[in-house]
């Protein structure tokens, strides 16, 4: 994220009294993603050995990897905020899901991105039929049309109900999905951790390992900064709607 | 029969009702009266059951909006602006329909009786598509209170209806009265809102502006009652 | 709850049997699939008979999408949704009632046009015949159910009949391809009857969840 305009963004929080009381967190936020993900660079270009049989272009794994973690993590939170949402029915859960489909739904991209581009060099394809990349691929659709439900004209609490609806629904066919593209067909996906019983090459080194541990450190603290920035923001449109409405009825009097 | 207290229904972030206190009791006949917006059919769908309160507490006839649902819709007739009708069914089709899911007990025989009553037995086996607005609107009144509701909901009924209608219409809400049917009516009639009620509501911006009781069917008072409110005011 | 579901399924049927609209759409739309299909893939060449149990199911789904499609925006007209909102029924018998209706419909679809299908491009069952059946209905339960669920969930969109396939192809996904696979094996190829087997298993442990998470969660959905 742009640090001008997170900093605008600081600014404009400061003018605003009711959420004064927010303005460390984020900023401790913003600080440790800078520099973990710093720090993974670091570590995934110069501390990290090269893989031996696919060379540089193997390097592509470790934010392949981290952000398939992350955008699992983001479905995650939506099907909770969404099982919170119907059960309570506070806007700020809907909020939460919502802005964390969202982030997931990037994050799927860059899973979807990375993965040919990797897939051309070590397995010289771009698109392989397999379980991992298929799901994904199935990931990404159910939750843009969780967002297509999200662009429904309407009442905020009747989209919030629907999509809370459709969250549950598609998180929990996730696993099934996996499992059925799975029996399908497997022969792609090189097993990293643990030994390879096959896969030649698919080992990993304690470097790679660490370098790729300290990036989805660094995407997982990315991933909470988006959802802290997004849910701002989120309120704030909510804010301004409502003094509008003020305003409005106001002038009606 | 109905016990309304502090009810609240916002939409985004527009309160359509704000505060409504209200109680009836069984038997009585209300008219609710108000300018367009002011939230008079959202009040009635809110004791339709059709949409949620935000805040405030409902009970009729002692059980909770909110948990006894099921008691509720068993007793409640509700007449909305659409016909709620299959439109390739015929009357008696649609009746016997929602009769079966009403659980009522030798259901043709009351159809067929219903129809006559609102006289359309010419019709019985006509689709609902072809007939006209009035027709379909006495249809939908026999809809409405094929179960013997003691609770009847009324939406506007008296609108694009001829005088014949008007009468038939005005009759059956008559009977029911006698049996003892607590009636709630939303209308700009007012003059069948002073023949039928004998209590009239005034809501302006989603609160309760005024209530009296109809001692003596006098439209010039309803009227002037209503232009204080409503046009004096603003 | 029961009562009510018949209730409705059997009021959903009649007036289906008085109009005849939606299940003559969706039989000659099958028909028209098949047609396409011809033309894509040579009848008289051999190795269409790979492609025969993915038609099937592009049929079931394609014809089924529009059965549902007007499931729930029929009951739009003249507000007749919430005239059964307002009668003393539960949001699942509804749902339960809705399901009936449409899962009758593809049935009656299936029937009609999987023959025709066989007969067009000549295909021989191998397999065991009553596998297949089990095949279609469990593999239909399932598309039909979360189907109808979908269905329900967006009605309340102006462009439903844009939002539900986006909907509902990814969610039923693990369905197509168990029951495309399960169909492939049992007709050509009964010897590996096991690994179908799984497959079938597979779609009903399917069938099973979703059936029962639309249940709990329909009363979301038809809340007004």
């Amino acid at each position: 994220m742009n640090t001008n305009t997170a900093r605008k963004q600081a600014s404009l929080l400061k003018t605003e009294p009711v959420a004064e009381k927010g303005t460390l967190f984020p900023k401790i936020l913003l600080g440790a993603t800078a520099v973990t993900v710093l720090a993974s660079i670091y570590m995934i270009f110069i501390f990290s050995e090269v893989e031996k049989t696919m060379g540089v272009v193997q390097k592509i794994f470790y934010f392949h990897v981290s952000s398939a973690w992350c955008a699992f993590l983001a479905f995650f939170v939506t099907f909770v905020c969404s099982i919170l949402y119907l059960a309570k029915r506070k806007r700020i859960f809907d909020t939460y899901a919502y802005v964390s489909a969202e982030i997931g739904v990037v994050f799927t991209s860059i899973v979807l991105t990375t993965g040919p581009i990797w897939a051309k060099s070590s397995w010289n394809t771009w698109w392989a039929w397999e379980p991992r990349l298929t799901t994904t691929l199935i990931l990404w659709f159910i939750y843009m049309a969780y967002i297509m439900i999200r662009q429904m004209d309407g009442v905020w609490d009747k989209k919030a109900r629907l999509a809370a609806v459709f969250g549950i629904l598609g998180f929990i066919d996730v696993p099934i999905v996996f499992f059925a593209i799975r029996w399908w067909q497997s022969k792609f996906h090189p097993i990293v951790f643990g030994n390879g019983p096959s896969q030649k090459g698919g080992g990993i080194t304690h470097t790679m390992l660490l370098a790729l541990l300290v990036s989805i450190a660094a995407l997982t603290l990315l991933y909470s900064y988006l959802l802290q920035k997004g849910v701002n923001l989120e309120n704030m449109r909510i804010k301004v709607s409502q003094y509008k409405e003020k305003l409005r009825e106001d002038m009606e009097k | 029969m109905i016990e309304i207290k502090k009810l609240t229904k916002q939409a985004d972030n527009k309160l359509i009702l704000r505060g409504i206190d209200l109680s009836i009791k069984k038997g009585e006949t209300v008219a609710i009266l108000g300018p367009n917006g002011a939230g008079k059919s959202t009040l009635l769908k809110v004791l339709a059951t059709l949409i949620k309160p935000s805040s405030g507490h409902v009970t009729i006839n002692g059980y909770d909006l909110r948990k006894n649902q099921m008691k509720i819709k068993k007793m409640m007739g509700y007449l909305p602006h659409s016909s709620l009708l299959y439109d390739h069914y015929s009357p008696l089709e649609n009746l016997v329909f929602f009769g079966n899911v009403y659980g009522i007990k030798n259901v043709e025989q009351k159809s067929i009786d219903l129809v006559r009553e609102v006289g359309l037995s010419f019709f019985l086996h006509e689709p609902v598509k072809n007939f006209s607005r009035g027709m379909i609107q006495r249809i939908a009144i026999a809809r409405a209170i094929i179960h013997e509701p003691p609770l009847l909901l009324l939406d506007e009924p008296h609108t694009g209806l001829d005088q014949g209608a008007i009468n038939i219409l005005n009759n059956v809400i008559l009977s029911m009265k006698e049996k003892g049917t607590t009636t709630l009516m939303v209308t700009h009639d007012f003059k069948q809102a002073t023949e039928l009620c004998d209590r009239i509501i005034i809501i302006k911006n989603g609160k309760i502006v005024d209530d009296f009781r109809l001692e003596e069917k006098k439209l010039n008072l309803v009227s002037e009652k209503y232009q204080l409110q409503v046009e004096g005011v603003s | 709850m029961l009562r009510a579901a018949l209730l409705l399924a059997k009021k959903d049927l009649l007036s289906e049997l008085k109009t005849k609209q939606v299940l003559a759409t969706m039989i000659i739309f099958a028909g028209l699939v098949i047609l396409v299909f011809s033309f894509a893939f040579d009848p008289a060449n051999n190795t269409t008979r790979a492609v025969i149990p993915g038609v099937i199911w592009v049929i079931i789904v394609f014809a089924g999408i529009l059965g549902l499609n007007r499931s729930f925006i029929s009951e739009q007209r003249n507000d007749t949704m919430h005239g059964l909102l307002i009668a003393p029924m539960e949001a699942s018998s509804i749902f339960l009632g809705k399901f009936l209706a449409n899962f009758s419909m593809i049935m009656i679809v299936e029937l009609v046009s999987l023959p025709f299908l066989f007969l067009l491009f000549d295909f021989h069952i191998l397999g065991y015949f009553p596998y297949f059946l089990l095949v279609l209905v469990i593999g239909s339960f399932g598309f039909i159910s979360i189907g109808t669920f979908l269905a329900a969930l967006s009605a309340n969109s102006k462009s439903s009949e844009m939002l539900l396939p986006l909907l509902l192809f990814p969610v039923t996904s693990p369905i197509l391809i168990g029951a495309v696979q399960a169909t492939r094996i049992i007709l050509t190829n009964i010897e590996k009857l096991s690994s179908a087997m799984a497959w079938i298993q597979l779609i009903a442990a399917y069938d099973v969840i979703f059936f029962v998470l639309c249940f709990i969660l329909i009363d979301y959905v038809l809340e007004v």
